[in-house]
């Protein structure tokens, strides 16, 4: 117990999550247990509509939970101040950019801001981040250009490198590869699992890439209606727990092909 | 990045800004000889007396009128832009000029419908910047209260608006009901007007618009976040209501304040915003705050010079001038450039 708790970073109790409007609140997903081993790249699965999203949220801190507590490094969320929060998780999200002319380098030293004075003046030891932060996602030919003027993949990349400058022991994804292609999305798993084994952050992604996050991943996170599974992937397909993913009339999972095949 | 060339910009800004100011204290209806102007400037005698007279009662006050009007508007343009990530905001769009109008149309038109109450004793220097304050405060209140109370930002922006129109009908009404005299003074104040404030006025001037200014300070870092949209600005530890809160007060009294002095002044707020970010082609607000304060300073000075039409006696509405001349601009800038940015 004790082993487990030194190297847990995150920890979700009887989690209850959900929207809450007009002072009624609407659940999207209930009991919730798991925790995150530091240095693990986790990809949490499920299917459209099923909340996967909304986890993240919770987690990040953007949205409250109905019930329940989330615990980073053994203290409560809520304990965590905006400011100290930036500091132990960073985001990619999914929503558009809103159009400025902010060039890369400008974009990935925004995630500074935790760290740098009030004039947002960028120390040394910041440049060095964001160089680092450049190199590990291959984009430093990049650096001086606008934002918009990049492809999606490429600005997928410049936004990791953006949550991997604000240095945090975690950084959580949110479908980082929903609108890349096969090419580019294994450029993502690969920067991603590289980030792991290099800098031993802890990585929590949401996608809806079966196949690569059974090979890249070291756990996946289940996520469907009634359940919630965290395990290795080579014991949730023992378990036949990717069967619950989908309903199953139209496919069903191989267990020796290691995906999902058409019935 | 490239610092040197914002340099050379803030540079070239600066020295156009520091020879408008003086062009625009030399012009007028009466031409005065810059030598003389700068004469009554070091504190010596100008060839006429009643030069120094115009010079230190009337164009000095105009002038820095002029450079706090414009600046404070573009800088209230800019931060409206930032928060609501639009580049067609501006410090209007939250309805406190209306809100200021309002008060200044309660004052001057409401008096037919009132019995004169509200016109009983002499019409000094004061009544029409405190009535219009009190209105732009009134219609603060209301969009912070509605900001409190709404998640989305671009709900505020839609609040503002509909207080801007629900007080513009207000006005109509008013209009309808007064008389023909009355409503020449309204018209006449909402066409704008840099000058006729007195020492003491400006002294009151300075005061709202160094508080409002110094309130950017805290938040400058975050409204380059804000650039990301809300969720990320909130993942960088910026803890959004409170931001919004300071961001919608600072532009609130400085457009409460120049309406008040100066009537509602149409297009600076939206278009310099967009001036300082095609010249600097940046969104880095340590550039763009400066900048956009320094060509607002430029474009009003510049504005109240042609308004002037130099050696004629005639003055023409500063409100319409900006829009004349300006709107053109801008949109040559636009189509050369073929893209708005936030």
């Amino acid at each position: 117990m004790t082993m487990e708790s030194t190297n847990t970073i995150l920890r979700a109790e009887n989690l209850h999550i959900g929207y809450i409007a007009k002072k009624k609140s609407i659940s999207v997903a209930k009991n919730i247990n798991f925790h995150l081993q530091k240095g693990s790249f986790v990809a949490l699965l499920g299917k459209n509509g099923i909340g996967k999203s909304t986890l993240l949220r919770t987690i990040s801190n953007v949205q409250k939970p109905i019930e329940g507590a989330i615990f980073m490094d053994e203290k409560p969320l809520e304990s965590y101040s905006s400011k100290s929060l930036a500091t132990a998780i960073s985001l990619v999200l999914t929503e558009r950019l809103p159009e400025s002319q902010l060039t890369v380098f400008e974009l990935i030293a925004l995630g500074r801001q935790p760290h740098t004075n009030w004039i947002d003046q960028l120390t040394s030891l910041d440049i060095e981040k964001i160089e680092t932060a450049m190199t590990l996602t291959e984009i430093t030919h990049l650096s001086t250009q606008r934002y918009y003027e990049l492809s999606d993949g490429q600005l997928q990349r410049v936004l990791i490198a953006r949550a991997l400058a604000q240095d945090t022991p975690m950084i959580i994804l949110d479908e980082p590869t929903a609108h890349l292609d096969l090419h580019h999305t294994l450029q993502i798993f690969k920067v991603l699992k590289k980030l792991v084994s290099e800098t031993s952050k802890t990585i929590l992604i949401s996608t809806h890439e079966v196949n690569l996050a059974i090979k890249f991943s070291d756990e996946i996170a289940l996520m469907t209606e009634n359940s919630f599974h965290k395990d290795t992937p080579k014991n949730l397909i023992e378990n036949n727990i990717f069967d619950t993913l989908f309903p199953d009339e139209i496919i069903r999972f191989d267990k020796t092909l290691q995906q999902f095949v058409m019935k | 990045m490239n610092k040197t060339s914002y340099k050379k910009h803030f540079l070239l800004l600066s020295v156009l800004g520091i020879v408008l100011f003086f062009a625009n204290i030399s012009l007028g209806s009466v031409m005065i000889p810059i030598q003389d102007v700068m004469a009554v400037l070091k504190g010596e005698n100008a060839t006429k007396e009643s030069w120094e007279i115009i010079v230190l009662n009337f164009r000095i006050p105009k002038a820095i009128t002029a450079v706090m009007v414009g600046s404070g508007l573009s800088v209230s343009g800019l931060l409206m832009q930032t928060l609501f990530r639009n580049p067609l905001a501006g410090p209007f769009v939250l309805g406190i000029s209306s809100g200021a109008s309002l008060g200044v149309a309660f004052l001057l038109l409401g008096s037919s419908l009132f019995g004169g109450v509200l016109m009983s004793g002499t019409l000094s220097n004061w009544t029409l910047p405190i009535a219009a304050s009190l209105g732009a405060f009134l219609v603060l209140s209301a969009v912070i209260f509605a900001a409190n109370n709404v998640r989305n930002t671009m709900s505020i922006l839609i609040i503002g608006l509909m207080f801007g129109s629900f007080a513009s009908a207000i006005i109509s009404m008013l209009s309808y009901f007064s008389e023909a005299s009355q409503l020449q003074q309204f018209v006449f104040w909402s066409f704008g007007s840099l000058g006729n404030l007195s020492w003491n006025e400006i002294l009151v001037f300075a005061i709202f618009y160094v508080l409002a200014m110094c309130g950017i300070f805290p938040i400058l870092k975050s409204l380059n976040s804000l650039l990301l949209g809300e969720n990320y600005a909130k993942s960088l530890g910026i803890p959004i209501q409170k931001y919004r809160n300071i961001i919608l007060l600072i532009t609130s009294i400085l457009t409460g304040v120049i309406t008040a002095f100066s009537g509602p002044i149409a297009f600076v707020g939206l278009a310099v915003p967009h001036l300082a970010r095609m010249l600097f082609t940046t969104s880095n607000h340590k550039v763009l705050v400066p900048a956009t304060m320094l060509i607002g300073a430029i474009v009003l000075l510049l504005c109240d010079i042609i308004a002037q039409l130099p050696t004629s006696e005639h003055t023409l509405p500063i409100n319409a001038i900006t829009s004349l001349f300006g709107a053109p601009v801008v949109i040559w800038l636009l189509i050369r450039k073929k893209k708005l940015y936030v």
